[in-house]
């Protein structure tokens, strides 16, 4: 079992994407997650369902989607250029804006079953002792919700370490750039190197088991009870 | 008991193969070549009852499906490696192997004039898309054109690979590259190069040679051999000519 230089830079890209991936999904579908569990409006459920949309749709769907969305002739390509970052495909910048968008309901999904379960009392009990909306969401309604925040992180990191349809529609398969593990997978399978497959799908493998016996070890009930079907 | 024959009579009378004669002929085809193959088999259903089915993937995918017991009579390579390793290894007939077609590359632009060619001279692009080198024949093929042309060290950092020739055309489609490699056939229009495209001349890469076999598996199936005799035809030729190919004389 040897690696390439080329899967080893593959393997970097794919751990830098993810991280940054998990740490922005974090930062955006924390407050989503948040409001979907308390808010009352009626597009409650218009927003779950958009954010739950990647978990049903063929990843060849989004990217496509997204292949002439952030092309130049697309909505958020000519955006882009006006505002002079280029167009997104064929760039680790697109790589992460689609990634973003493939693994959210990954992440928005457990935040929100684990603050749903907070229910009303501790906020009302944090509110008579004159508890200010940021401090009870801080000190009360994060730290209760740690099990989902640590479960929609692993979540967000093996499933962008895993993303592979979308990525093969919109990065060109540029080494470095965006050429992920799972893309480098592919051509080595393609190209009938069934060698050099397999020894990047046996470390994918034993990842992807290791990361999740970790987050089944902290919290044994942590995936069942956020309801999400990792896939 | 009289209502399941009845059944049983009904489903008989809805599946016509069930109790014709005719024999079935399953083709593996690569991707590049399906269009012009439902051509031919079209023609071919005017002549022969034989029904022709066809499956398409790309030729590394067919490869390894075959080699794990898929169910085809025929292949259509969009190269010639994978059918001399389907002969090396017993899988397929060496008798029966020919070049059905000549790929033609084609530099396309989808944009606005200079043509393509121009375009690729002065640098006047982002994004140059090629079909991989590494998996498909159209992208070794550019690889070559380019360092032919002496643009290979000035493309080197422009260049997006699709995995196939497919996706290639797509990146060039929807602009986001503003040229590529693509397939004569790709974007080849009732026979006519449409005038954003540049046939790259035979002489710049190594023939893409696109080889027939048929598998061991269906060596005493007469209407396989029926079935590629008829692919050499002049009338098959015909067709695979106006699609953009060029056949072997």
């Amino acid at each position: 079992m040897q690696f390439t230089p080329d899967d080893l830079t593959a393997i970097r890209l794919s751990l830098t994407l993810a991280a940054l991936v998990t740490a922005l999904l974090l930062l955006i579908g924390t407050p989503i997650a948040w409001w979907l569990a308390t808010t009352r409006s009626r597009l409650r459920n218009v927003i779950s369902a958009v954010v739950a949309l990647p978990i049903v749709l063929p990843p060849s769907v989004l990217g496509f989607y997204l292949l002439i969305g952030m092309g130049p002739e697309g909505p958020v390509g000519k955006l882009t250029e006006a505002l002079g970052i280029g167009t997104l495909p064929f760039t680790f910048g697109g790589l992460v804006v689609a990634s973003v968008i493939y693994s959210l309901p990954f992440v928005v999904q457990p935040i929100q079953n684990a603050m749903e379960a907070l229910g009303r009392r501790p906020l009302e009990v944090a509110a008579t002792l004159r508890a200010g909306p940021w401090d009870r969401f801080l000190n009360v309604v994060l730290p209760q919700s740690r099990p989902g925040l640590l479960t929609a992180a692993v979540l967000g990191f093996a499933h962008t370490i895993g993303e592979f349809g979308v990525v093969l529609m919109i990065g060109g398969n540029i080494p470095g750039e965006t050429r992920v593990v799972s893309v480098q997978i592919y051509d080595h399978v393609e190209a009938l190197s069934y060698g050099n497959a397999h020894a990047l799908s046996l470390a994918m493998l034993v990842f992807s088991f290791l990361v999740l016996l970790l987050m089944y070890t902290l919290h044994p009930r942590a995936v069942f009870s956020a309801g999400v079907h990792p896939r | 008991m009289k209502w399941r024959s009845a059944c049983l009579l009904a489903l008989l009378l809805a599946f016509p193969a069930a109790r014709a004669a005719a024999d079935q002929v399953s083709v593996a085809v690569a991707s590049n070549f399906t269009a012009p193959l439902q051509a031919i088999v079209a023609l071919y259903a005017e002549r022969s009852d034989d029904s022709i089915r066809v499956s398409s993937a790309s030729s590394g995918k067919l490869f390894a499906q075959i080699q794990h017991g898929a169910p085809f009579d025929v292949f259509l390579s969009a190269d010639s490696e994978k059918p001399d390793a389907l002969i090396a290894s017993g899988e397929a007939l060496a008798e029966s192997r020919f070049t059905y077609a000549l790929g033609r590359l084609a530099l396309w632009s989808s944009q606005a004039p200079p043509g393509a060619q121009q375009r690729l001279e002065s640098g006047d692009f982002r994004h140059l898309a090629i079909a991989n080198p590494r998996l498909a024949p159209y992208g070794r093929a550019a690889k070559e054109a380019l360092e032919h042309m002496g643009q290979l060290d000035a493309a080197e950092g422009k260049l997006v690979t699709g995995e196939n020739i497919a996706q290639t055309w797509q990146f060039v489609a929807t602009g986001n590259a503003e040229l590529g490699f693509v397939a004569l056939s790709q974007v080849i229009d009732g026979g006519e190069v449409p005038p954003d495209a540049w046939v790259v001349p035979r002489e710049f890469h190594a023939p893409i040679r696109q080889d027939a076999v048929l598998l061991a598996s269906a060596a005493d199936k007469p209407a396989a051999r029926a079935l590629l005799e008829f692919l050499r035809s002049p009338e098959a030729a015909a067709i695979i000519r106006a699609f953009g190919y060029d056949v072997e004389s």
